[in-house]
């Protein structure tokens, strides 16, 4: 391989706090190759890219490009070395054209907008893009959007390209042309990294395949040599006993039925593709599924935060028998329909909690409006803020504390103390541990256990696959804005549900 | 009187198309400098002082200096007030609204004070500074002028300053479409973030812009003085302009050329209660109203079409720091 | 090839935001010391200005402000009235609303005042007839500053510029009415209104005729820091001013708060041209506002939205305006002296923030990161 080897890691490691991103990594990418990084959310694939791309500086290791030890500081550093990136969220002027955004901040040439569209133009034929460059960002499809990203790329000559879960926001159409256009880049000798967490896309568009699994480098197989049941189990690891309590469903009733949720984006993209499910009382719903596949629309659907195009989300209320559509109704429609919907949504100071609030006015965030006076009531929240903090442990100087000034687990504990403080009926929970410990993590999958005993339908988003196993009742798998698979959370394992969330459905038809 | 209606109207807009063309370039960066007004007023008061002492010390009273220091001094006074603009929001990112209005605070009291103080000290009758001699090489024109009838009065009859709005506001239409120092200008103000991520220096294009956008609009506050005001000063005589040239940016939809066109228009609805015959005071009062009443019709009309070339830069009024993505 | 020699520049200074925020005592410490700062440069200025010494230049400062009882007077009526314009745009920018419109708002109250005393002064009983001029200004107010909130809630439009626009509409309505009910006919001026019956005047209390309106203020201070502070409606403001996203998510209908929040914005500057009017001038003309609507966003923002806060920030500004335009009289400068040294202070006041809200580390020279 020597001579080819057009960029090579070893032992990258890098450290943030006290997590462990990257923990000696060795990667190497020859010229005219397509090489996959697969790996689970939290894996650390993208903090490696980024320091390639010379967003971080790692804390060990060598990067070798061409053989050559090299030091990459800043993204300047790693255009001159020809490695250009194309982040998940497009870095583009709305208001400019292709043209513009394609030749921001070079400096080279002469100004000159009309040549450089012609050699936009140039770029493009050679490598089957289909582009205007004239057409204004603001009036592009995302994967128009995602083509100037990559031109932008390969005019500033780069011949290390690195994509970042390119597919994620494709139709399968788009994916292909994609996959067309990435392959003969490789004909034409460069050398292409996908992050990506799609088997079926590693096995058809790669040469080799290289899995993180936890930040920690697994190992790089020939994509020739392997199968989606071995790359699952690199990706997942071996089965790890957890421990994680879980008990019998209690006296399960029908709660919320959802039935042909259908949202589809501006951008004409289905967010959510006819899904249907039945969420039952004193049970534990799990949603499996790659990041982006419509968990955030489902959940924001329910709670009423979604407009929808088709469908309905019906509510068996416990008390009264009645059936309601809470489809298209507002949060205040919704709690006046007497449907004690918690929610932990997944942005937590954006959304669930006010980051420069002190914890008792993020407690009133669900109960303000309690009382019939106009005046705000602060002693049941302060009671509740106490409560919660003493509970749950929450290590803060007081209940006076801005909750943007607590760690990442507090924070949570103080979202979830509050939104089961209600006792809810319906429970939804998404990627409630992200970014947790291990003690805080058990507190929270407690808490949910506590919510299922006392009769809460609770929905669980999540990611990691051994944790859903062992705390839901049932599973649900997302794949692409669809249900792939509902499973028996007792009888499945990782791998059946893996292969469900990347399962690219047989119904291809209903795609458009 | 159409002739003299429309003259009186360009005069009227220029000192509007110096500020408008100065903001303009600000907010391209994505600042929303409403210092504008106390900057027109400094730089007025700055080229009057200029004058003023060249006026009294000047052995030999030379044409070519009796404009030159006065501009000079404009320039500098006007610098010196985007510079505080700009250390304030892009270095301390401190809030911009109330950044420019302690500058137009600062601005017009800064103008009253030393126009009160020059008043006292010439111990005029009038509440004015007088300066005609140099006022009058402000004002020499072309010597053709006279000769060419209506054509010439309307094109011909004004003062250099004039053109040189007029050239400054085509000159950053072209640099904003055409160069690459306007793309990356206005990628600043659009996405600091996207500008920053392509290696621009973000802080330097928002002070180069704040500082050469204020330096435009105090040249506007010495031509109101030394042209349109026959070089006579008088504490307030300025008025609101500074505030019509903030909203003659939005009138131009943040388009230099656009604002030319703007400012005379501007300039005649500034004015035209004068030229409406049997026009009672009170209904003159009504008739000023306009330029205002225009300008928000423009600003619901562009957030109705919502049509994105027409919106503000999209960062206008927000800090950068880029760890805060 | 690659660029092994490329200069690599590493920022000497580095600015990082203070996630954990600041203790109150260093805050305040580094606020006092900018106000302190700004005094000394003020100093400066004056003493190069009048060759004074810089002691007796504060003593005419403080003289000017409170050095007779009038002057204390004239200074808490002048305060309460900066302090009346604070709370009206305070609710608004609470919400990040950024109405700077309050100079057009008060102007359309006092209007609204003007008009029911020079038409209603002399027909209607007192007490109704306030009641009437209470109304007439609170609609007058709140609907001027619900026109630019109706746009901004449903089409987002800039309400910056568009309150900025309203202000000029205001003062040529003002100017207007000066012609129409000028007195005497033709001057263009209202001249005082009822001079002889004092119809529609507020009443001196004691002999000090601004008292009620200094009251009425204090009482407005405290209702808007409890209003605030403790409303469910003040709760909804401050969550929609941090947090569009979360208000949606609690189920806060984020159109309606920001139009009832202007609208008592507007009603308040409203109020605020009743006190101006009635209570204060007895006339009305296109100046007197004063720029206050402009000086009361400062007040507000340097006092972090605060009420009671707001009660010291206009007390500075207003005791520096009486101080400043007292040294312009001794010693023979103009009156815009205290506008420029109002400026200087804004100036320090907001850079100070700067360090409050942010921490500058110094790079020790190094070389590389590697291996740290």
């Amino acid at each position: 391989m020597g001579a080819s080897t057009a960029i090579e890691l070893r032992n990258i490691t890098k450290v943030f706090g006290s997590i462990v991103a990257n923990k000696d990594v060795n990667l190497s990418v020859n010229r005219g190759e397509i090489l996959s990084i697969l790996g689970e959310n939290g894996s650390g694939k993208t903090t490696l890219m980024n320091i390639l791309s010379g967003i971080y500086f790692p804390d060990h290791g060598q990067i070798l490009i061409n053989g050559e030890e090299v030091v990459i500081r800043s993204p300047k550093d790693a255009f001159s070395y020809g490695i250009g990136m194309i982040h998940q969220h497009f870095k583009l002027v709305d208001v400019f054209s292709a043209a513009e955004n394609i030749v921001l901040g070079l400096h080279e040439e002469k100004f000159n907008i009309k040549r450089s569209a012609e050699k936009i133009k140039a770029i493009s034929e050679q490598y089957g893009f289909e582009i205007d460059p004239k057409k204004k960002i603001h009036e592009m499809s995302v994967s128009e959007k995602q083509t100037v990203e990559i031109i932008k790329v390969l005019y500033r000559g780069a011949d290390i390209l690195i994509l970042d879960e390119p597919t994620a926001v494709l139709t399968p159409q788009e994916t292909q042309k994609l996959f067309a256009v990435l392959r003969r880049m490789r004909e034409d000798g460069k050398s292409i990294i996908i992050i990506t967490h799609k088997l079926h896309e590693v096995l058809s568009l790669s040469d080799r395949v290289s899995v993180l699994r936890k930040g920690e480098y697994i190992g790089t197989v020939n994509t020739a040599e392997t199968n989606e049941s071995e790359l699952t189990e690199m990706m997942v690891g071996k089965k790890i006993s957890l421990n994680i309590r879980r008990d019998d469903p209690v006296d399960p009733q029908d709660r919320l039925t959802v039935n042909g949720l259908t949202c589809i984006s501006r951008d004409g993209v289905k967010l959510l593709d006819n899904v249907s499910f039945t969420a039952r009382s004193g049970e534990i719903l799990g949603i499996a599924g790659i990041a982006g596949s419509g968990q955030r629309e489902l959940l924001e659907a329910i709670a009423g935060l979604q407009k929808l195009n088709s469908g309905s989300i019906v509510y068996h209320n416990p008390k009264t028998g009645a059936e309601d559509d809470l489809r298209n109704k507002t949060p205040m429609q919704i709690r006046d329909l007497g449907v004690r919907l918690s929610f932990v949504p997944e942005d937590r100071l954006g959304m669930g909690l006010v980051g420069n609030m002190d914890i008792i006015d993020n407690m009133m965030l669900r109960s303000y409006r309690k009382g019939k006076t106009v005046f705000l009531e602060r002693k049941p929240p302060r009671t509740l803020a106490e409560r919660i903090i003493r509970d749950l442990e929450v290590v803060t100087p007081g209940a006076t504390t801005p909750v943007r000034r607590l760690s990442g687990g507090n924070v949570q504990k103080v979202l979830v103390g509050r939104e089961i403080a209600s006792s809810p009926t319906v429970l939804m929970a998404a990627y409630p541990v992200r970014g947790l410990d291990i003690n805080s993590s058990y507190l929270i999958y407690n808490l949910l256990n506590e919510q299922k005993q006392n009769g809460a339908a609770v929905i669980f988003v999540g990611e990691a696959l051994d944790i859903l196993i062992g705390l839901c009742d049932r599973i649900a798998v997302l794949g692409s804005g669809r249900i792939t698979g509902m499973v028996d959370a007792r009888n499945t394992t990782k791998e059946a549900i893996g292969l469900l969330m990347t399962k690219h459905d047989g119904g291809e038809t209903n795609h458009g | 009187m159409i002739i003299a209606f429309i003259q009186r109207a360009i005069m009227q807009g220029i000192p509007l198309l110096f500020g408008s063309t100065g903001e303009i370039i600000t907010e391209k960066s994505g600042n929303l400098n409403l210092g504008i007004p106390g900057v027109m007023y400094v730089g007025g008061i700055c080229g009057v002082i200029g004058a003023f002492l060249y006026e009294q010390n000047a052995t030999a009273f030379v044409p070519f200096l009796a404009v030159l220091i006065p501009i000079l001094c404009c320039l500098l006074g006007s610098f010196i007030m985007g510079l505080i603009y700009s250390v304030l929001t892009a270095t301390l990112r401190a809030n911009q609204n109330v950044t420019g209005l302690a500058l137009t605070t600062f601005g017009v009291g800064f103008g009253n004070f030393f126009g009160g103080s020059l008043i006292k000290i010439v111990k005029s009758d009038m509440p004015s500074v007088v300066l005609t001699k140099t006022s009058n090489c402000f004002k020499a024109v072309l010597p053709f002028a006279g000769k060419l009838g209506a054509v010439g009065k309307l094109l011909f009859s004004y003062s250099f300053l004039a053109y040189l709005a007029v050239i400054i506001a085509l000159v950053a239409a072209y640099v904003f479409k055409h160069t690459r120092m306007g793309l990356h200008l206005r990628a600043v103000g659009e996405s600091p973030a996207t500008a920053d991520a392509a290696g621009i220096n973000v802080i330097r294009y928002k002070y180069l812009s704040t500082l050469i956008g204020s330096m435009i609009a105090g040249l506007g506050g010495l031509y109101y003085v030394m042209d349109y005001a026959n070089g006579v000063w008088s504490n307030n005589g300025f008025g609101d302009r500074g505030w019509l040239a903030i909203a003659l940016v939005i009138f131009a939809v943040w388009k230099p050329d656009l604002s030319i066109l703007g400012s005379f228009l501007f300039g005649g609805l500034f004015i035209v209660h004068n030229y409406i015959p049997n026009l009672t005071m009170s209904d003159q009062e009504i008739f000023k109203m306009t330029p205002y009443v225009v300008t928000i019709l423009v600003l619901v009309f562009v957030s109705l079409r919502n049509r994105r070339e027409n919106q503000p830069p999209a960062s206008l009024g927000l800090a950068y720091f880029r760890e805060e993505r | 090839m690659a660029k092994t020699e490329k200069h690599v520049h590493e920022p000497l200074i580095h600015i990082v935001k203070r996630i954990a925020g600041m203790p109150a005592w260093q805050a305040w410490l580094i606020r006092i010391a900018s106000v302190a700062a700004a005094l000394l440069v003020c100093a400066v200025v004056t003493v190069l200005l009048t060759g004074e010494n810089p002691l007796g230049v504060y003593k005419t400062m403080v003289e000017g402000a409170i050095g007779t009882e009038r002057r204390v007077w004239n200074l808490l009526q002048n305060i309460a009235m900066l302090l009346c314009v604070s709370l009206a745009v305070t609710p608004a920018f609470r919400m990040r609303f950024w109405n700077i419109g309050a100079e057009g708002q008060v102007l359309i109250g006092g209007l609204a005042t003007a008009s029911c005393m020079l038409l209603l002064g002399n027909k209607l009983p007192t007490p109704l007839l306030f009641v009437v001029m209470i109304a007439a200004s609170v609609v007058a107010g709140a609907v001027w500053g619900l026109i630019p909130a109706f746009f901004k809630a449903n089409w987002n439009t800039n309400e910056t510029l568009f309150t900025l626009m309203m202000n000029y509409i205001a003062i040529q309505v003002v100017s207007y009415f000066s012609y129409i009910w000028s007195n005497p006919k033709g001057s263009g001026a209202i001249g005082v209104i009822n001079l002889n019956s004092q119809a529609g005047w507020f009443p001196a209390i004691g002999d000090q005729k601004y008292l009620l309106n200094i009251l009425i203020v204090a009482v407005l201070t405290v209702v808007m820091y409890i209003y605030l502070r403790f409303s469910k409606h003040g709760y909804e403001i401050a969550v929609v001013g941090e947090s569009e996203n979360t208000a949606r998510y609690i189920g806060i209908n984020v159109k309606k708060v920001v139009i009832r929040t202007m609208l008592l914005s507007g009603a308040l500057c409203g109020i605020a041209g009743l006190l101006l009017v009635s209570g204060t001038d007895h006339t009305i003309n296109r100046d007197t506002a004063g720029g206050r609507g402009f000086t009361a966003i400062m007040v507000s923002w340097l006092a972090k939205f605060n009420p009671l806060y707001m009660i010291l920030t206009s007390f500075i500004l207003v005791f520096l305006q009486k101080g400043a335009s007292e040294i312009s009289t001794q010693f023979g400068l103009n009156d815009s002296f205290s506008e420029i040294i109002t400026g200087i202070i804004i100036f320090f006041i907001i850079g100070s923030e700067f360090f409050i809200n942010y921490s500058v580390r110094f790079r020790e020279s190094k070389k590389g990161g590697q291996a740290k």
